[in-house]
C-alpha cells in the first residue's frame, strides 16, 4: 500500500492530531458512507455520461417525467425488498405478486365496474395478505425466506394465469390509469411554470435545508466533526440548486407526476420509521444479529412477519401502478421484476448477510438502473448490451464496496 | 541454503529455536509492535502475556505469516536459519502452525478428513488415500490421547475434544513449534488440564510451544518462560521454572504487575454494602426450576433448581461445563433455551411472567450472555445503538426514538464504563473484547432490571479491563440490584460473591457462603454425582 491517508477507523482510540484539514473531514466523512456517496457520484456521473451522449435528450423535461413514471414501480418495489433484505431475508415472489395484483384489479374494475378508489384499496389488501401469508411461513413456521418466496413466485404467476385465463384485461378507469401516467393537477394563475410544483419544489428546499441545519447543530452539540462553514454552506447551495434546477425541469412540462409524489411520500415515510420508529431499528438489530436481537428483547418473530406484509403491500401498490401503467392486467407482467429489485438494493448498499443499508440506498440504486436503461434506450443500444451493462454494473457497484471495506479494515 | 548450519560448530542445545528481533508492525495510524523482542529456546514452553491489544496475536500473525515478510520490519530467525514467510503456508513447511483461539474445523466433516483438510493424503493416483487417512488419523487420535474414531463428525465433540483434534492436525503436519492462541479460553478446568497435560507431553517430544493465555495459573503451571507484551513492546521476559519439573518461581501478582505496569494489590474491589431500607429483601427467587433438552426431550438439563438472590447480594453459580448454569439463566431469561416443564420466578416476592424475553426484560430481569459475539452484540452496528436496543420503547417521545437522548445516554455510558472508543458511532465489531463487554453491561445496565444475571462477565478479557468489570458489579449491588454470577472461574467467584452455588448435571448441589467456601469445597460439590451417592475423587477421572 502505498497510501498514507488516515481514515478514522484505523485510529483507535484516540484520533490522530493534525487531521482537521477540510479535506480530510470531507473526506472521512464521504468513507463512512462510502457505498451511499459511492452511489450517488456514480448516479452523476451516469446522468452526465448520457446527457452529454444523447446531446442533452436526457434531461429534456419530458424524457425527466417518463423516467420517473418509467421506474415509479421498480423504486416502489426496491424499497420495501431493502427492508426485506436488512432484516436478513429476500423475496422473489414480487414480480408474480406485482402480475397477480394487476390482474384483480383489472378483473375488480374492467369485469366487475367496480370504481376505481375502492378497486385500489381492495388490491393493497389483497398485497398485504400475500405478504401475511408469506410472512406467516417465513417467520412462524421456520421455513427460509428463499423457498417460501421462490414458492410464491410460483404460485402467484399460476394464480395470475387462472384469475386472467391466460387473457389481458382493459382498459382501465382514467382515474386508475393517472397513478402512472398523471400529473398533479394546475392550479392557481398562469404563469410559465407548473404552480404546485414550484410549491412543492420550495418546500422540499425548506425542508432539506432544515434537516441539514439540525443535523449540523448536532454534530456541534455532541462535539462530533463537522464539515468547515464555507463546505456546509457550499452543500447546502448545491442541494438548493439541484432541487431548483430539477423542480424547474418538472414544472416546465406537466409537472410533478402522481408517482413522483407516491415514490417521495413512501421513501419519507419508509425512511424515517426505519431511522427512527423503534420497529425500524428492531429490523437493523435483527439483520445485525438475529441471537442477539432477540435476547434483547426484539420480538423477531413479528418483525419479520411485518417486513413481509409490507413488501406485500408495496408489491400490490407497484402491481396496480405497472397496470395503470401497461392499461391493462396481463398474465406477463412483472416479469423479472424481482431481480431488479435485489440489484437496485445491493447496488444502493444492502448486504447479502442483511443489518446494513437506507431506503434512500434502494432508491438511489434503482435510479442508476433506471438511468442505464433509459440512456441507453436513447442512444440506441439493444437490450441484449443493456443486460450485459446492468450485470456488469450491478458487479461492480458490490465489488467497489468489498474493496473498499477490505481496505479500511487494514 | 545460506543461513548457519550446525555442520560448522558444535551442537548447542541452548541456541534458540526461535529468534523475532526488532518487529515493528504498522497499520495504518496505529503502531500494533513497535521493537518486539522475542526468544523461544528448543523444547521449552514460552508463555506469551499481555493485556487484550498488548500485540500478541499480531505478533503470532507476523511469525506464522498472516502478516507477510514484508509488511513488517524486523527479523525472524527459525531453527537456524533467517525465514520471511509469505502466507500460513510458508511457515507450516517450516513446521510452525498457529492453533487460533476459535477453532477452525468443519463440523460435518469427520476427524480424519479435517487433520487432513488441505493437506489430503493421496494414492498414486492422486485421489484421496482413505485408507491411509484414516490409519495415520488413529495415529495423531492416540498420540494427542482423544479416544475417539477417526470417521466421527467433529460436530458430535465437545470443545475440549475439538482442541485435541486442532493438535492432532498439527502434529500432522510434523510440526516443530505450535502456537496456540488462548487453548483453554473455551475450555472447563478437566478438559483444560488433559490439554495442558497434553503440551507437557509434547514438550517430552522436543515440540517446542508457544502459549497465549490469560490465566496465569495455567502459565504457571506448565510454561518454562514467559514474554510479557505492552502496549505493543516486549516488556520482560522471565524465566518460571529451571527445570520442566521444578516448581514455577515467578508469582501471578509478579506477572501482573508486568503486564498492566503497575502494582494490583487487589484483584477484586473492595465489597460495597447496600444500605437501602429494603436490603436483604429477597429479589429474585426461582423454585422447582426444570427444563428439558431442545432435542433430546428425555433429558433434564435443569433438574429442579431452586435458588434466591436478595437486594445488594452477589450470589455465584459455579459448575463445570455442562452442569446446566447458562441453560438455568437463559431459560429463565425468557424461555431462551430448552423446553419448559415446571418452577416459577418471583421478582421482589412477586411471581412473574417469564415467557418471552420481553416480559422478562419488564420483569425485572436481565441476562449478560457469556458469548457477547454471538448473542450479545450487534457487531455491525455502533455502540450507540447496542446499548439502547432492549429499551428502545422508554427512549420514545412522540412515538419515535428520541436520538438526543439515545446518544446522551451512549455518551454517558462511555465514560463512566471507560469504553474506549473515539465516539459512541464506532462499531462494536472494531473494539477489544473488554470494550466489547462493557457496551453489553451498559447495555443491560440502561435496562434497569432488579436482578442482573451475569453469565461469563470477563471470560476472555485482559487483567486490568477484569477489575473494570468486577468495579461495576460491585457499584450495582450496592446500589441495590441482585446479581446472580455465573463463572467458570472459582478465584473470581471467591472474591466477588456473598454466597455461592454449584450445579452439577442440571441440579444444584450445594450452596456455601463465602465465609466458608474455597475452591477445594466447590470443586468438591460441582462434582459430586447425585445420582450415585458416592464422591468422586477431587483429582477427577484423568484416564
Amino acid at each position: 500500500m502505498t497510501t498514507t491517508t488516515t481514515s478514522p477507523k484505523d485510529t483507535p482510540p484516540a484520533p490522530a492530531a493534525g487531521e482537521h484539514s477540510a479535506g480530510a473531514v470531507l473526506l472521512r466523512g464521504m468513507r463512512a458512507n462510502m457505498r451511499q456517496y459511492g452511489m450517488l457520484i456514480a448516479l452523476a456521473f451516469i446522468v452526465v455520461l448520457f446527457q452529454i451522449w444523447t446531446d442533452g435528450s436526457l434531461l429534456l423535461p419530458n424524457n425527466v417525467s417518463n423516467l420517473i413514471q418509467q421506474n415509479g414501480y421498480i423504486l416502489i418495489l426496491a424499497m420495501g425488498m431493502m427492508i426485506v433484505i436488512i432484516a436478513g431475508h429476500i423475496d422473489l415472489s414480487v414480480g408474480s405478486l406485482v402480475a397477480f395484483v394487476g390482474a384483480m384489479s383489472a378483473v375488480m374494475m374492467v369485469k366487475h365496474d367496480m370504481p376505481w378508489v375502492l378497486a385500489l384499496v381492495l388490491s393493497l389488501l389483497i398485497g398485504a395478505v400475500a405478504g401475511a401469508w408469506q410472512g406467516f411461513f417465513i417467520a412462524y413456521v421456520g421455513i427460509p425466506s428463499f423457498i417460501v418466496t421462490l414458492a410464491g413466485m410460483l404460485l402467484f404467476r399460476g394464480l395470475t394465469q387462472i384469475v386472467l385465463e391466460g387473457q389481458s384485461l382493459a382498459p382501465f378507469p382514467e382515474g386508475f390509469q393517472n397513478i402512472a401516467k398523471g400529473f398533479i393537477p394546475e392550479m392557481g394563475p398562469y404563469t410559465q411554470y407548473h404552480n404546485p410544483t414550484l410549491v412543492l419544489g420550495a418546500i422540499a428546499v425548506v425542508f432539506l435545508l432544515l434537516r441539514e441545519w439540525s443535523d449540523r447543530r448536532r454534530q456541534v452539540q455532541y462535539e462530533l466533526e463537522v464539515l468547515p462553514t464555507g463546505l456546509w454552506v457550499a452543500k447546502c447551495v448545491a442541494i438548493t440548486a439541484a432541487v431548483v434546477a430539477f423542480t424547474l425541469t418538472l414544472a416546465s412540462f406537466h409537472g410533478v407526476p402522481v408517482v413522483m409524489l407516491i415514490v417521495g411520500g413512501l421513501l419519507i415515510a419508509l425512511g424515517y420509521v426505519m431511522r427512527n420508529a423503534v420497529l425500524g431499528r428492531h429490523v437493523y438489530a435483527m439483520g445485525g444479529n438475529k441471537a442477539a436481537a432477540k435476547l434483547s428483547g426484539v420480538k423477531d418473530k413479528r418483525v419479520t412477519f411485518l417486513v413481509f406484509v409490507n413488501m406485500g403491500v408495496l408489491a400490490a401498490l407497484a402491481g396496480c401502478v405497472y397496470a395503470a401503467r401497461l392499461n391493462a392486467g396481463t398474465p406477463q407482467a412483472g416479469l423479472n421484476f424481482e431481480l431488479e429489485a435485489i440489484a437496485a438494493s445491493f447496488i444502493g448498499g444492502a448486504s447479502m448477510s442483511g443489518g446494513v443499508g437506507t431506503v434512500m440506498g434502494a432508491v438511489i440504486g434503482g435510479l442508476v438502473l433506471g438511468v442505464l436503461n433509459n440512456g441507453m434506450s436513447l442512444v440506441g443500444i439493444g437490450t441484449d448490451y443493456q443486460q450485459v451493462i446492468k450485470g456488469l454494473v450491478l458487479l461492480a457497484a458490490v465489488g467497489f464496496d468489498i474493496w473498499n471495506k477490505r481496505r479500511a479494515g487494514r | 541454503m545460506t543461513g548457519p548450519t550446525d555442520v560448522s560448530r558444535p551442537t548447542d542445545v541452548t541456541r534458540p529455536v526461535l529468534e523475532m528481533r526488532g518487529i515493528t508492525k504498522t497499520f495504518p495510524g496505529v503502531k500494533a509492535l513497535s521493537d518486539v523482542q522475542l526468544t523461544v529456546r528448543p523444547g521449552e514452553i514460552h508463555a506469551i502475556c499481555g493485556e487484550n491489544g498488548a500485540g500478541k496475536s499480531t505478533l503470532m500473525k507476523v511469525l506464522s505469516g498472516v502478516h507477510p515478510a514484508g509488511s513488517y520490519d524486523g527479523e525472524i530467525h527459525f531453527d537456524g536459519e533467517q525465514v520471511a514467510f509469505k502466507d500460513i503456508r510458508a511457515s507450516e513447511k517450516h513446521g510452525i502452525v498457529i492453533i487460533h483461539q476459535e477453532l477452525a474445523l468443519v463440523p460435518y466433516l469427520s476427524i480424519a478428513e479435517n487433520i487432513f483438510l488441505g493437506n489430503e493424503q493421496r494414492t498414486a493416483r492422486g485421489l484421496v488415500d482413505w485408507n491411509g487417512t484414516l490409519r495415520r488419523a488413529a495415529e495423531l487420535l492416540r498420540r494427542v490421547g482423544l479416544r475417539e474414531k477417526p470417521a466421527t463428525p467433529v460436530a458430535d465433540l465437545g470443545v475440549g475434544k475439538q482442541q485435541l483434534v486442532e493438535i492432532a492436525k498439527a502434529l500432522s503436519k510434523e510440526v516443530k513449534l505450535l502456537i496456540l492462541d488462548e487453548p483453554t479460553a473455551a475450555l472447563n478446568d478437566e478438559d483444560s488440564g488433559k490439554l495442558l497435560e497434553l503440551i507437557l507431553q509434547l514438550r517430552e517430544q522436543g515440540i517446542a510451544c508457544i502459549i497465549i493465555s490469560h490465566k496465569l495459573n495455567e502459565i504457571r503451571r506448565v510454561a518454562d518462560s514467559v514474554t510479557i507484551l505492552r502496549d505493543g513492546r516486549t516488556i520482560e521476559t522471565l524465566p518460571v521454572r529451571a527445570t520442566p519439573d521444578a516448581e514455577p518461581e515467578v508469582s501471578e501478582d509478579r506477572i501482573i504487575r508486568g503486564m498492566v505496569g503497575r502494582d494490583l494489590d487487589h484483584r477484586f474491589p473492595e465489597r460495597t454494602r447496600y444500605e437501602g431500607e429494603d436490603a436483604g429483601e429477597e429479589a429474585l427467587s426461582v423454585r422447582g426450576w426444570t427444563v428439558r433438552h431442545p432435542i433430546d426431550h428425555h433429558r433434564l438439563v435443569v433438574d429442579d433448581v431452586s435458588l434466591n438472590v436478595r437486594r445488594g447480594e452477589i450470589v455465584g453459580v459455579a459448575g463445570l461445563m455442562g452442569a446446566g448454569r447458562t441453560e438455568l439463566a437463559m431459560s429463565v431469561f425468557g424461555r431462551s433455551y430448552g423446553q419448559y416443564e415446571a418452577g416459577t420466578v418471583a421478582v421482589g416476592g412477586r411471581e412473574v411472567p417469564t415467557k418471552t424475553v420481553p416480559a422478562a426484560v419488564d420483569s425485572g430481569i436481565a441476562y449478560v450472555t457469556e458469548d457477547r459475539k454471538q448473542y450479545g452484540l450487534n457487531l455491525i452496528d455502533d455502540i450507540n445503538r447496542n446499548i439502547s436496543l432492549p429499551s428502545l420503547s422508554g427512549m420514545r417521545r412522540r412515538g419515535v426514538v428520541d436520538e438526543h437522548h439515545e446518544r446522551s445516554v451512549a455518551e454517558g455510558y462511555r465514560s463512566s464504563m471507560n469504553i474506549k472508543a473515539p465516539t459512541v458511532f464506532e462499531e462494536v465489531g472494531r473494539l477489544s473484547g473488554g470494550n466489547q463487554q462493557k457496551v453489553v453491561l451498559s447495555k443491560w445496565i440502561h435496562s434497569d432490571p432488579e436482578v442482573l444475571i451475569l453469565d461469563e462477565p470477563t471470560r476472555g478479557i485482559d487483567v486490568g479491563a477484569k477489575f473494570e468489570i468486577y468495579a461495576v458489579i460491585d457499584k450495582l449491588a450496592a446500589q441495590g440490584k441482585a446479581v446472580l454470577f455465573i463463572s467458570s472461574e472459582l478465584q473470581e467467584l471467591l472474591g466477588m460473591c456473598d454466597r455461592i452455588y454449584t450445579m452439577a448435571e442440571g441440579r444444584l448441589t450445594g450452596e456455601v457462603d463465602r465465609a466458608e467456601a474455597d475452591q477445594e469445597a466447590l470443586m468438591r460439590l460441582m462434582t459430586r454425582d447425585m445420582n450415585g451417592a458416592a464422591d468422586r475423587d477431587l483429582t477427577m477421572n484423568r484416564s
